[in-house]
């Protein structure tokens, strides 16, 4: 369903001027859509990442829960997030969530992104790091809302998901949707995985009785292509740190794009400044000035 | 503490002076010491090179063209913090040297009110409680010690990243770091040009540490009084009559 194509970059971090090859091609934006109604906290997406991705499995951490580690690692970037919720009435909700980067529409990591071409976000919708272009300043770890790059000390680059850019440039499904054994993860076009997701998603309003379930796909940043079905939208917190409104830093919006170069721009016009008050003005001279005959002997360096 | 930085100061001076030479010519005063001058260009020095190393990093559209300079993007994001953290210690350093005359006085806030004039070029000597420093320089000294501090403060934050200070102190400091810098970046302009082709005589001040009597009581009348005990006007005066009396000794 994918097509065999190269991969088209539609933003670029860091990059004056438009992408190169933009509007080339038509192409239709991707999304992976896991359903934590359905999740059954296997990792078997977990182990997929690794794999797919040749990373080195590292050292798990037990905390009382089923969760591998507490947070992702630069080099894991797919966690299966369990969270226990205590309902009203007392009574347990226990929640899996597939945690990963959320490939945003407007992408915080890229808005804060200096290096030019670091981070590049394809016109099929997924963000991707080039680490050969990353300076390892970390100013995408602040700008990303959902905490997801993380950073490599030894190499100082970043790492994240790069939701298989590798496999579906070459018209394969990412390697978690392929080890998910219940259909949880699905993966198409944005187009058709919201569909199936609001379909699910009224399917679990009609006939499980969950008033409050919806799709998540926060329009706060223009959406995601990762998106969520959950039991309850109103609360994406409990599921471990979903942010209901996710935003990107007023520094790296405004101040970044607008008020950086128009002040950078200001600092500079005092060159401009002080080089008009020489021509207009003229410099202020030891009293008294020389005779005019011997002027340029006093202005010497 | 006053005491202990002035003894600091003193021994610093002396050591420096044992090493570099100042030639104090006829007609002519000492104005930075060898240890003053050597603090300046260090200062100098590392501020140009965290200005050209953080100009990359600053702005997208010249990330191309600063980045390459030292080396590419990812060893200017490494150097960056040292040659910041080097502008600070000296900056310090000179703080401490130049405490005492910089401090704030009635006649500097009178001064401020009269830099309309200054600017316009009608001020052609300055007011007769100019000391060893002017207002508009105690004001760019005080705007460097302000900006250092927000420099140091900040810059850790954006050295050690989130991970250790969290995503909002790093999202804050990269606005107030950058306000430092826009500032600086203002004031090294001005600060280069009064001090060369603005106010020529100055600049040798900080390469020989020398500069004439002329410049002195014309920029500075009070520390033209200080060090030498003759009144600035009245020397002035005698200089102006000397150059109009026709073919007069020299």
């Amino acid at each position: 369903m994918i097509d065999r194509k190269a991969l088209q970059t539609e933003k670029i971090s860091g990059h004056s001027g438009p992408s190169p090859g933009l509007g080339m091609q038509r192409d239709y934006e991707v999304c992976k859509l896991v359903d934590t109604t359905t999740c059954i906290g296997c990792k078997a997406c977990e182990v997929a990442c690794v794999e797919w991705n040749d990373m080195p499995f590292g050292v798990t951490t037990f905390d009382n829960t089923y969760q591998t580690m507490p947070e992702t690692r630069w080099n894991f970037w797919n966690l299966i997030k369990f969270n226990e919720h205590q309902r009203e009435d007392g009574t347990i909700q226990w929640l899996m969530r597939k945690d990963q980067c959320m490939h945003c529409a407007d992408p915080g990591c890229l808005a804060a992104c200096p290096a030019d071409g670091a981070i590049v976000k394809y016109t099929n919708g997924i963000v991707d790091f080039n680490q050969e272009n990353c300076i390892g300043c970390e100013f995408c770890v602040s700008g990303c809302p959902f905490n997801i790059p993380r950073f490599n000390p030894g190499t100082k680059k970043v790492y994240k998901c790069t939701l298989c850019s590798d496999r579906v440039g070459e018209g394969l499904e990412p390697a978690c949707i392929k080890a998910c054994p219940t259909g949880c993860l699905k993966f198409g076009s944005k187009d058709d995985m919201k569909f199936i997701a609001n379909e699910r998603a009224r399917q679990l309003k009609e006939n499980f009785g969950m008033e409050n379930a919806g799709v998540y796909d926060p329009q706060s940043i223009g959406g995601t292509h990762v998106i969520y079905v959950l039991h309850d939208a109103t609360d994406p917190e409990r599921y471990g740190g979903l942010p209901k409104n996710p935003t990107i830093p007023w520094s790296y919006t405004i101040w970044k794009w607008l008020f950086k170069p128009v002040l950078g721009t200001f600092a500079l016009f005092g060159a401009v400044g002080v080089l008009l008050h020489y021509v207009a003005v003229g410099p202020r001279r030891p009293q008294p000035e020389p005779p005019e005959k011997e002027a340029e002997h006093g202005n010497g360096d | 503490m006053g005491t202990a930085i002035d003894r600091f100061d003193e021994k610093a001076r002396r050591t420096f002076d044992s090493i570099g030479r100042t030639e104090v010519h006829r007609g002519e005063l000492l104005r930075h010491p060898v240890y003053t001058r050597v603090l300046h260009w260090a200062v100098a020095l590392f501020f140009f090179l965290a200005l050209f190393t953080g100009f990359g990093i600053y702005l997208p559209w010249l990330f191309r063209w600063f980045a390459p300079i030292f080396g590419g993007g990812p060893l200017s994001r490494i150097l960056h913090p040292y040659f910041g953290v080097a502008f600070v210690f000296f900056f310090f350093l000179q703080m401490l040297n130049w405490l005492a005359p910089m401090l704030w006085g009635p006649g500097d806030t009178k001064w401020i009110r009269n830099i309309r004039r200054v600017v316009s070029g009608e001020e052609t000597l300055e007011p007769p409680d100019t000391g060893f420093f002017n207002a508009g320089q105690k004001a760019m000294f005080w705007e460097i010690v302000v900006g250092c501090t927000v420099y140091l403060i900040t810059g850790i934050v954006l050295w050690m990243g989130a991970r250790t200070f969290g995503a909002l102190a790093v999202a804050i400091s990269y606005v107030l770091h950058d306000i430092s810098a826009i500032i600086m970046l203002g004031g090294i302009f001005i600060h280069i040009y009064l001090s060369t082709i603005g106010e020529p005589g100055t600049f040798h001040s900080m390469t020989r540490g020398v500069v004439s009597e002329a410049w002195a009581w014309t920029f500075h009348p009070a520390w033209y009084k200080k060090v030498t005990g003759r009144d600035p006007r009245e020397d002035y005066e005698k200089a102006r009559q000397r150059q109009n009396a026709p073919r007069g000794p020299n």
